[in-house]
């Protein structure tokens, strides 16, 4: 059947946009190739109208001529999934970014495709089955060492039913090709496997026995996130904010400190140099839990905004389906999306170019649900062989104007878990990180106890309100009992919410440190103090407010730790009523 | 065999519209006028329904001009021969000097391979206080001047422009006006920097679509030379009259509008020029500086929003001098660690002070008590304005930072400054 070549020729170029006419038949999402001189231009069918199919081109289409020729693959648009993928760079269609600079220098010329996974690399295979065992789809049969992780060799996700092991090689090392096991299904068909996959990447991967309800936190080290807007393993999460608000910073500690097993970052429609640096500065971090670089735990997709729009949209995908293959080796993974904006205006452009009738904003009407099967993909699951596995998916947005009113972060507001909104105000004075706590919110739950942390929010509120009124009334106008809410809470906000990232110490905090700090910082808040002057009043929280500060910078459990909090402690009962 | 054609079918705003075969996308053509020839480039192809965009405006084209297909994509010519010259947006002599037609490029080159980038480490000084000192140019960065229209963003541009240590200077002119132009010119001229310069001009008589290619034509030329290691900067005058020919265009050819009516691709429009600054693993460099006039004082503009979340950072011009506020340098933090040990600690320290001197304002605008404290803001606030803030100072980091001492030292006690230690018994004035 795949003998049969189906073509057929363009008839119209607009944008990244080319019209076929075919004369067989097309499949709706196949991958095509549009012939442009010697370039074979990959492309996605995305309508078919009668004999004429449209085409989105992952690539320039200078110089494409009607007549051109254009073979259809009858493929979906697929990603490669094998060991070897830990560590590496990809473009949107998974082209392996430090190999094609190696290859072919310094652009990324069009029409260049490489394997992903490099076929001749070979791995020591320790099987986990054997003859005549009863298997079904993702499940393990034998694993191969992948860096820090055991990378499990598993039965294709697409297999249906219950398969018999007819067939399975001994413990050797073998490259991604050689079939290492035979199986045969219900209806008699036997299937090979080896060590690398092909698996389309708009479809989510089920090869589980059921989806969990997310519970358990995921520690991410940032305070404000895990103490008053958490995240769990498993969930979703999303972070709006303005431009020069701190979203790719953000991002880029939680990829860092974030306690999972693996981190997938999509570099999608933003800066180059944000990559590079991720780049340059990964394999240099040592991942305090493994002792390995952090680059060891990591792939990054990127596909920056000055690449092609079409891979773009396709580069969210393969981020995800990349992380369902680990999610299904029992790891927990995290997901960070930058930008989700920048992908749902490719699906605008591309909508635009079909002449779809627009919806908001000329986004196209189907925005909301590409969004939020995207978000679904998360989740924790259980496997096969009673492990779980999870994806968390943290995307960031760039509402156009700073303004959440607008259809990319109303339609992620409506699928997420947990809702970390930048502000302006915050960055522009400078407070890391800029998420505002009163804004935000979270479905989840925290590690700090519910009711200790609603007193927290209590006081941010009352200082908010009692800040605001004083803009009004001036200082000399307010009692002292707000005068105190208003500095409990300036207080908390400044040594507990703000972080700083530049130092070693504060930059991470773990649960453990949150718990015990938040206890010392409830004492000041639940405690009465006595002021004669509002003067007074403000130096001594000026006062542990600098103790607090220097004490957040010690290293936790030291002994200076210890003598930092004994001494805040006295200090704070020194002035009680 | 170049073919030819005499039979337009349709004109509509700057496009045309013929019935040919064997066109390829993008390719340039030449249409016979009556007032010359002008070069046009294809945007859409529809089955034999060629659409193109008339470089020189589509006033005076007759159905049946003649419309010859040249066969490749707009060029241009590179070479040393470019240095000291001028021309228009599609790369004709603006400066009676002879047509350069040797070793074309095409215009419209693929997008660099991120692992062949590196992180940038170089600064770029520029003589001015609120940039060398408070948020560092940095080489290989792309950053725009937010404006509004009749602040001096031009002899700003010009003077980084003389300052920078660059190899050469391209500057790229949109909508320029007439005046503005000239005074590129001579500004140059008058410094000695001409002969390492390169103008793609625009000015706000030319037809429009001319304006969409100045920005490729300029990063074009600047890549080709940054291969050669040389370092270059381009100037980007005014971004926002590009958006606009974008706009124009989009319209003509019907497409859906998406903010404003801008087209929905800005954005990706955009990325694809700012992202064309590069720091090359082994070879030059391209730094992009870019005015952006934001209408109406409104950064929420689909065109300033678009591109802040595109570049690196922005300076915010305002009233005659760059606001320590709206105004951002993201790379800083890659070069102000090693020039000098004060140099963050001064940057932190002064914006927080001038912070606090503009609550003071507020208040006092609001019939406040001033306290003392407040007095000791407004002085400083006063003179942070007049030395460091006002664009004609003019001053190495070096001696900025002395500066900055000075002022802290005379204004107010080390303890109320909060520096560390170390910082103060090395710099502190004693009195």
């Amino acid at each position: 059947m795949a003998a049969e070549q189906r073509t057929g020729r363009v008839i119209g170029v607009n944008g990244n946009m080319v019209s076929v006419e075919f004369s067989d038949r097309v499949i709706q999402n196949e991958v095509a190739y549009v012939h442009q001189g010697e370039h074979r231009l990959k492309s996605e069918v995305i309508r078919v109208r009668g004999k004429r199919a449209e085409l989105q081109v992952f690539e320039d289409t200078y110089e494409v001529k009607c007549g051109d020729r254009v073979d259809f693959s009858g493929e979906l648009l697929s990603v490669e999934l094998g060991p070897g993928l830990l560590g590496q760079v990809f473009d949107g269609l998974q082209n392996p970014l430090q190999r094609l600079a190696q290859e072919h220098g310094f652009f990324l010329e069009r029409g260049i495709y490489l394997n992903a996974l490099n076929e001749k690399e070979r791995w020591e295979f320790t099987p986990l089955v054997k003859k005549g065992d009863k298997v079904r789809s993702g499940v393990k049969i034998g694993f191969v060492p992948e860096k820090i992780f055991e990378h499990a060799i598993m039965v294709p996700f697409g297999l249906t039913g219950e398969l018999e092991v007819l067939e399975i090689v001994s413990q050797g090392t073998y490259d991604l090709l050689t079939p290492l096991a035979k199986v045969r299904d219900n209806q008699g068909h036997i299937h090979i496997v080896t060590m690398k996959m092909v698996w389309p990447v708009k479809i989510p991967v089920q090869a589980y026995v059921k989806k969990l309800k997310p519970q358990k936190p995921l520690v991410t080290k940032i305070r404000i996130i895990d103490t008053l807007v958490p995240v769990a393993v498993g969930g979703t999460f999303c972070t709006p904010g303005p431009f020069g608000a701190g979203k790719t910073v953000l991002q880029h500690l939680l990829s860092r400190h974030a306690e999972v097993d693996i981190v997938v970052v999509a570099a999608c429609g933003e800066r180059a140099g944000e990559v590079v640096e991720l780049l340059k500065t990964f394999p240099e971090l040592v991942d305090p839990r493994t002792g390995k670089t952090l680059m060891d735990r990591t792939i990054i997709i990127c596909n920056t905004s000055s690449m092609p729009v079409a891979a773009r949209e396709s580069s969210v995908y393969t981020a995800v389906t990349i992380a369902e293959y680990y999610r299904q080796m029992g790891l927990n993974i995290l997901l960070l999306a930058d930008s989700t904006s920048r992908w749902a205006q490719a699906m605008r452009e591309m909508s635009g170019r079909l002449e779809e009738i627009p919806g908001d904003e000329a986004f196209p009407a189907y925005l909301e649900t590409r969004i939020a099967s995207f978000y679904e993909r998360a989740g924790v699951v259980q496997l096969r062989d009673g492990t779980t596995g999870s994806i968390t998916i943290g995307g960031t947005v760039s509402p156009a104007g700073g303004n959440f009113e607008e259809p990319v972060t109303q339609s992620t507001l409506k699928v997420v878990g947990a809702f970390h909104g930048l502000s302006r105000d915050r960055a522009n004075a400078r407070k890391y990180p800029a998420i505002d706590p009163l804004q935000s919110w979270s479905k989840y739950d925290s590690f700090i106890d519910k009711d200790k942390v609603r007193q927290g929010i209590m006081i941010l509120k009352r200082g908010e309100e009692v800040s605001q009124m004083m803009k009004v009334v001036g200082e000399e106008g307010t009692s002292m009992e707000d005068f105190m809410d208003y500095l409990k809470g300036d207080f908390f906000d400044a040594v507990y919410l703000q972080q700083n990232a530049f130092d070693e110490v504060d930059e991470a905090t773990m649960a453990k440190r949150q718990e015990s700090v938040f206890d010392v910082l409830l004492k000041v808040i639940n405690k009465e103090f006595s002021f004669s002057e509002k003067d007074e009043a403000r130096k001594f929280f000026l006062n542990i407010r600098q103790k607090f500060i220097n004490w957040n910078t010690l290293a936790f459990d030291s002994p200076p730790f210890q003598q930092a909090r004994q001494d805040l402690e006295a200090y704070i009962n020194s002035k009680q009523r | 065999m170049h073919k030819t054609y005499n039979e337009i079918i349709q004109i509509a705003g700057d496009v045309i519209t013929v019935e040919a075969v064997d066109v390829g996308y993008g390719e340039l053509a030449e249409v016979q006028t009556r007032a010359g020839m002008s070069l046009a480039q294809v945007i859409r192809l529809d089955g034999a329904r060629v659409s193109l965009q008339v470089l020189e405006g589509s006033r005076g084209v007759s159905t049946n001009d003649k419309v010859r297909f040249l066969r490749h994509p707009m060029q241009v010519s590179f070479s040393e021969n470019l240095l000291g010259r001028i021309f228009t947006g599609s790369g004709k002599p603006r400066d009676h000097g002879p047509a350069l037609m040797d070793n074309l490029i095409s215009i419209s080159g693929p997008s660099v391979n991120p692992a062949k980038r590196i992180v940038p480490r170089n600064m770029i000084r520029t003589g001015v206080p609120m940039i060398d000192v408070f948020n560092s140019l940095v080489e290989s960065q792309k950053l725009p001047i937010f404006s509004v229209a009749g602040e001096p963003y031009n002899p700003l541009l010009a003077r980084i422009a003389m300052q920078a240590e660059v190899d050469l200077i391209i500057l790229g002119g949109m909508g320029l006006k007439y005046d503005d132009y000239l005074f590129f010119r001579d500004t140059l001229e008058q410094h000695g920097s001409l002969s390492k310069s390169i103008f793609f001009i625009h000015t706000a008589s030319d037809p429009t679509v001319e304006c969409l290619l100045v920005p490729d034509m300029c990063l074009a030329v600047a890549e080709q030379f940054a291969l050669q290691g040389k370092r270059v900067l381009v100037l980007l005058t005014d971004m926002t009259n590009f958006c606009d020919s974008l706009k124009e265009v989009a319209i003509t050819m019907e497409q859906i509008p998406s903010n404003r009516g801008y087209p929905g691709d800005l954005y990706s429009q955009l990325a694809k020029r700012y992202e064309k600054a590069v720091d090359f693993d082994s070879a030059g460099s391209i730094t992009v500086l870019a005015v952006t006039t934001m209408p109406g004082d409104d950064v929420t503009h689909p065109v300033p929003d678009n591109t802040g979340y595109i570049t690196e950072g922005q300076f915010y011009l305002k009233g005659g001098r760059i606001e320590p506020f709206g105004s951002l340098s993201r790379l800083k933090q890659q070069v102000n660690g090693k020039t000098r040990d004060d140099h963050r600690a001064i940057m932190d320290r002064m914006i927080q002070l001038y912070a606090q001197y503009r609550e003071t304002l507020e208040k006092r605008s609001m019939g406040f008590r001033m306290s003392a404290w407040d007095e000791k803001l407004l002085r400083y606030g006063q003179r942070f304005e007049k030395e460091m803030m006002d664009l004609s100072v003019n001053i190495p980091l070096e001696k900025a930072l002395d500066l900055g001492w000075d002022i802290l030292s005379e204004m107010f006690e080390p303890a109320e400054v909060g520096m560390k230690t170390v910082l103060v018994e090395k710099y502190w004035w004693k009195k």
